[in-house]
């Protein structure tokens, strides 16, 4: 590795200001800081510091992601091969297929959103921030696999833009910027976001597999149920067959790329659990909150509310729920930051998402709303929860004076 | 869930207090940093030293006038310097000698008094009988030098000697990163403590609160006594005072070690002052730990002559502890509170590759990342960051390692913004920055908290004083 080092010192002086390449000093730092930690040593405070960094937190969570992404280019080939009325599903061929469509997506959401984060380290002459590393392959993981490629960059863009650097860059943002892409797409282009053929991909992908037949239906579960009407409903799947609580445990139905498998979601909640990234409270609160407004809602079912039908269970098996109570909920930054604030602020999470499911028929998925909606609301809780320790204090003083 | 562990902590100290007149103070939080480099054996080394130096900036709020000249004679025990404000709190030559060099650095601010050591063993007697009153006990502390080495609450500051204590809390133990037993340095001199506690007794309205290990020490006549088990920071007095009586707005609590509280004693019984420090030299880049035997102020090199590891390293001698210390270079001398010495790699002549990614049991970390932390080893940290310096991002972090009723990442928050109501609502008097030090070693973002909690108190002194 010596030469690489001797390398990156010999052009360092081009990209110091006033060098040749001073425009790219943001990008040459965050490459030198990627390839080697940097030698700064500690001025002021402690003399050592424990190994952790920004730069291995973030990666553990797209390790995370990994077992979802991976199930989600299986899952994107094997539904359409479904939907292309194939009888064999070869594994490597569905794969492949999975990997091609969604990799231009992952592509551009990375050079969009990270070429924004680049140009705006630049010009603060700050530190590339590695919050985009995640926000970059969540967001295809979130967005139907349909969802047209120059529309993911649009979204990315603004998102990054408007919900994140105008705050002042990762760790000011108030929202979640994958789901702000998400909440953009849905709202700016309803009609590619939801509905019949937005989660299956139809054509080929980069010229590779078969073409799905006309005149399938492949509405996800949720989607299905905000439009059906009276108290019989049967979720089925592309090929017809009735989709089970095990079926949609295991993830192969319709749905939004990276978020049908509720047992990925788990190993990748186990990743993020063991290694004490994410909050347990927040995830757990999450989980009960959801559990907790399915069970009211289906002890009160009624047929105007089809979904209300569906068992607690089916609840968080269904739609994003599980991958919102694991990868969104549990962003330090917009969620809850008291122990006690984050048992609440999760909860909330769980039982809004149900709640919008369930009675907003125009909304089939409420997990996203339901975790931006609690971002704007954890300031509020946080305060509360402070306030307490505050109101003790008060007490405190109170008492010696009287 | 963090407040109800506490309180009932509260709850049980009460009731113990009644029943042993000892408190048992179990503390849940914190973190003891396994690192190489500790003592041994338990040998003293005597350590001789030819001069010795006063750093008055290890006396935060303390003023500095000379009271001396260079070439001036002084016994151990002449005030070499005086506060501005209150010309009574001195501080004194810890040795017989000549002031060789008052060091100014810029605008003329005194950065040390370096006095060169006769040998001859000529000490200034004070009159200690005359400490019957509160007034006269604090004026035998400030004319001797010893006011200087207790710090108050709020502000962490060298205590003003015109306001009354609400209650002193003396620690017996130093939890900090290869810190020395502080309790076996005052083995034999318990006449002393009693001495000392009654002095104290008569300076503050309240208690005089000793806290030590359980069993470490035997009870002080006069002093309540604290057992506290539990990882660092549960040492450091601000945790202990967190945790039994915490400051409220307008009320100061004084804060001493033990070794200290034997010093007062030994000036009240003989009217003479023990120069004597013990300092502990640690750390992974000392051939040989050792505890030596020395005096207040000694000079460094002194301490780690042919002692220093040969290995073509950049070193980092810090004075103190890797958390709280001051970096020293070779030139230098030991700073307040005098009780270790540190050398550690500097590491800013390391290249790691890809250190983000390693999985390298040899990383130190608290973080379940990391393999190192399932092995129970000891680690050979260096001075290095570790990473880029980023917002607050991961929430939680610190209140896992700060066994105290305050939810720093708000308060910190409360200081960057300098929004004193906030500040004082949400508990700033009852903090020093050496409570948020094991907040910064475990900061995922490397926030520099100590200086940050530093620059709040001391803008919060300003504004409010």
């Amino acid at each position: 590795m010596k030469p690489l080092r001797k390398f990156l010192d010999r052009v360092k002086p081009h990209f110091e200001p006033g060098g040749k390449l001073q425009a790219f000093r943001s990008v040459f730092d965050g490459m030198e800081t990627f390839l080697y930690t940097p030698r700064s040593t500690s001025r002021s405070g402690v003399h050592i510091h424990d190994s952790i960094d920004s730069k291995r937190t973030m990666i553990i969570v797209v390790m995370a992601l990994l077992p979802c992404f991976i199930f989600g280019m299986y899952n994107t080939g094997y539904q359409h091969w479904l939907a292309a009325g194939e009888q064999s599903m070869p594994f490597w061929s569905l794969m492949l297929y999975g990997f091609l469509a969604v990799i231009p997506r992952v592509v551009v959401c990375y050079l969009v959103g990270l070429g924004i984060e680049f140009i705006v380290a630049q010009w603060r002459k700050e530190e590339i921030q590695e919050g985009f590393l995640v926000t970059g392959i969540l967001i295809p993981m979130i967005c139907p696999i349909e969802t047209p490629v120059w529309m993911l960059a649009v979204a990315t863009a603004f998102s990054v833009i408007f919900a994140k650097e105008v705050f002042g860059g990762t760790g000011y943002n108030i929202f979640n910027i994958a789901l702000i892409t998400r909440a953009f797409l849905f709202f700016a282009y309803p009609a590619q976001m939801s509905g019949d053929k937005a989660f299956v991909a139809t054509g080929t992908a980069m010229g590779y597999g078969p073409v799905a037949t006309d005149g399938f239906t492949c509405a996800t579960p949720l989607g299905q149920l905000a439009t059906a009407g009276g108290a019989e409903i049967q979720l089925t799947g592309i090929d017809g067959h009735v989709i089970s609580t095990w079926d949609a445990f295991l993830g192969l139905i319709p749905g939004s790329f990276g978020e049908t498998s509720t047992l990925m979601i788990l190993i990748g909640a186990a990743v993020l659990l063991i290694s004490g990234i994410a909050s347990w409270r927040v995830m757990l609160s999450v989980f009960a909150g959801g559990l907790f407004m399915g069970w009211i809602a289906n002890t009160a079912a009624s047929p105007t509310y089809p979904a209300s039908y569906l068992q607690p269970v089916d609840q968080l098996l269904l739609g994003g729920f599980a991958f919102a109570a694991v990868f969104m909920a549990t962003d330090p930054v917009t969620g809850a930051r008291t122990n006690v604030g984050k048992w609440i602020y999760g909860f909330l999470i769980g039982v809004v998402a149900v709640l919008i499911r369930v009675y907003n028929n125009g909304y089939p998925e409420g997990a996203m709303l339901a975790v931006l909606l609690m971002n704007a609301f954890a300031p509020l809780i946080d305060y509360c929860v402070v306030q307490s320790n505050v109101r003790r204090r008060m007490r405190r003083l109170n008492a010696k004076i009287s | 869930m963090l407040f109800i562990k506490i309180i009932n902590n509260f709850a049980v100290a009460n009731e113990k207090q009644h029943k042993n007149m000892s408190i048992n103070l179990s503390l849940k939080k914190g973190l003891d940093l396994k690192i190489a480099g500790g003592i041994a054996d338990s040998v003293l080394h005597q350590v001789k030293v030819g001069n010795c130096a006063i750093i008055p900036d290890d006396f935060h709020g303390f003023q500095p006038k000379p009271e001396v000249h260079e070439g001036d004679i002084v016994k151990a025990g002449t005030p070499l310097l005086r506060d501005k404000t209150f010309e009574n709190v001195k501080i004194v030559s810890p040795v017989a000698g000549m002031v060789k060099a008052i060091v100014r650095g810029e605008r003329r601010k005194i950065e040390r008094v370096i006095v060169e050591a006769s040998g001859a063993g000529d000490t200034v007697v004070f009159d200690s009988a005359v400490a019957r009153t509160r007034e006269e006990a604090v004026d035998l502390l400030s004319r001797s030098g010893l006011l200087v080495m207790i710090r108050q609450r709020p502000y962490d500051i060298v205590p003003r000697p015109d306001v009354v204590p609400r209650d002193i809390f003396v620690t017996a133990i130093d939890s900090a990163p290869l810190a020395a037993d502080m309790a076996l340095q005052v083995k034999g001199k318990e006449k002393y403590l009693a001495r000392g506690v009654e002095l104290l007794g008569n300076i503050t309205t309240g208690k005089v609160y000793v806290a030590i290990r359980p069993g470490a020490l035997t009870e002080i006549p006069g002093a309540e006594m604290i057992n506290v088990t539990g990882p660092h920071p549960a040492g450091n007095a601000g945790v202990q005072i967190a945790n039994i009586s915490p400051v409220n707005k307008g009320e100061v609590v004084w804060t001493l070690d033990i070794v200290t509280l034997a010093r007062i004693g030994e000036l009240v019984e003989t009217g003479r002052l023990d120069m004597t420090a013990y300092v502990a030299v640690t750390g992974s880049e000392v051939e040989k730990p050792y505890m030596a035997e020395t005096v207040i102020g000694a000079p460094i090199e002194a301490l780690l002559k042919g002692n220093e590891k040969q290995d073509g390293r950049h070193h980092r001698i810090i004075s103190g502890n890797v958390l709280t210390g001051v970096s020293e270079r070779h030139d230098g001398f030991v700073h307040y509170p005098y009780r270790q010495l540190t050398v550690i790699p500097e590491g800013d002549d390391v290249d790691e590759f890809m250190g983000w990614a390693s999985i390298s049991p040899n990383k130190m970390s608290v973080s379940r990342t990391f393999p190192g932390r399932f092995f129970g080893r000891t680690f050979n940290p260096d001075a290095r960051l570790l990473g880029g310096r980023r917002a607050m991002i991961m929430s939680g972090e610190y209140d896992r390692v700060l066994p105290m009723d305050i939810l720093p990442e708000f308060l910190l928050k409360a200081i960057i913004g300098r929004d004193i109501d906030k500040m004082e609502k949400l508990g700033i008097y009852e903090v020093s920055p050496e409570d948020f030090a094991l907040c910064e070693y475990v900061d995922t973002s490397k926030m520099e908290l100590q200086r940050i909690v530093r620059e709040g108190l001391d803008f919060l002194h300003k504004e409010l004083e």
